[in-house]
Parts: structure tokens; sequence; C-alpha cells
């Protein structure tokens, strides 16, 4: 029961950054692309923890998940700074 | 018995997190500015993402795990909001017209 309810939201959750990858896409600014990769991010880091589950002989994708956690993070401070000022640093 | 009833309570977790994740991504595809998409995916991502941690931590691992589980859960909270107020901050003092003029 646990295998399977770790697959299927793997599943769910990899359909919905597809669906987020539309705004992504589509999005008329650039602070819609961004906001949707924000939300891809998140969803990726989840799903690198469910993996990390499934796998049992594999716990470092909880450690995995975490930098990219941050990583994610500083793209959007980054791209942010950039929309309101014009430069990064 | 009772791991049967602990496994439950976390599929339960996980559940709720697949539904507001599925909300939030909704609202991001349907609604129709660019700060009503960010309010929408900010706080439907973040209580998502930690339902299902949270519901993780109900199945078989030991207690670092968990602690890491925790950790990434406590980042999130702090780094998502912050990271969609500045978005939304720079959106709005970027905008023609009624921009905040007097930002420091």
């Amino acid at each position: 029961m646990v295998l399977a309810a770790l697959l299927v939201s793997c599943l769910v959750l990899v359909l919905l950054t597809f669906a987020a990858l539309y705004r992504a896409i589509a999005g008329p600014t650039p602070a819609d692309r961004v906001v949707a990769i924000n939300v891809i991010g998140t969803k990726t880091m989840v799903v690198l923890v469910l993996i990390g589950y499934i796998f049992h002989e594999a716990p470092f994708y909880i450690d995995v998940a975490m930098v990219y956690a941050l990583i994610s993070f500083l793209l959007t401070i980054g791209v942010a700074r950039y929309l309101e000022r014009g430069t990064i640093v | 018995m009772l791991e049967i009833i602990v496994h439950g309570v976390g599929v339960v977790f996980i559940l709720a997190g697949l539904f507001f994740f599925a909300a939030g991504t909704l609202g991001l595809i349907r609604f129709p500015d660019v700060l009503t998409r960010m309010h929408a995916t900010t706080k439907c991502d973040t209580l998502g993402a930690g339902l299902i941690l949270v519901g993780l931590m109900f199945f078989p691992g030991t207690v670092y795990l968990r602690l890491k589980l925790a950790v990434i859960i406590v980042f999130l909270w702090i780094a998502n909001p912050t990271a969609a107020h500045y978005m939304a901050r720079a959106v709005y003092r970027t905008e023609k017209g009624d921009g905040d003029a007097t930002g420091s």
C-alpha cells in the first residue's frame, strides 16, 4: 500500500508539473514565468523526496532535495532583484 | 494492525497535499493576473509540500531521515513566502502607472 501510494503521488506530481510548464512557456510577462518555475521547483523537490522513499537503499535523495530547495529559492530571489533593479548585484 | 493505521494516516496526509498542489496549479493556469497567480501558488504549494513531507514521516525510516524532512519543511516555510514577497514587490514597483514611487 505504501509503495503504491508513493508511486501514484509521484505520477500525479509529474503531471501537475507539465500543467505548470504550460504557464512557464505561455506566460505573458517574465514574472509569470518565474512564478511557474518556482512552482515546478517545489514540485521537483517533493518528487525527489518521494524517490528517496521509493528506493530504500538511496536515502541521499533527501539531501539532494534539500540542496534543490536552496537553489530554487536563490533563483527566484535573483530574478526578482533583476526585475526590480536591472542588475543582480 | 497498528502499522496499517499509521501508514493510513500518512496516506491521508499525502492525499491532502496532492489536493493542495492540484488547486495551486489550477490557480496558476486559470487566474488572469500575475499577482493573483502568485497568491494561488504560494499558499497552496507551501501547504501542499508541508503536508506531503509530514505524511512521509509516518512511513518507515530512521530518525535522521525524519529530522531531515523537518529541516526541509522549516526551510520551505521560511523561504517560499520570502521569495513570493520579493517577487510581488518587484512586480508592484515595476508596474506602469500606479507603482510605488516612494520605495526605499
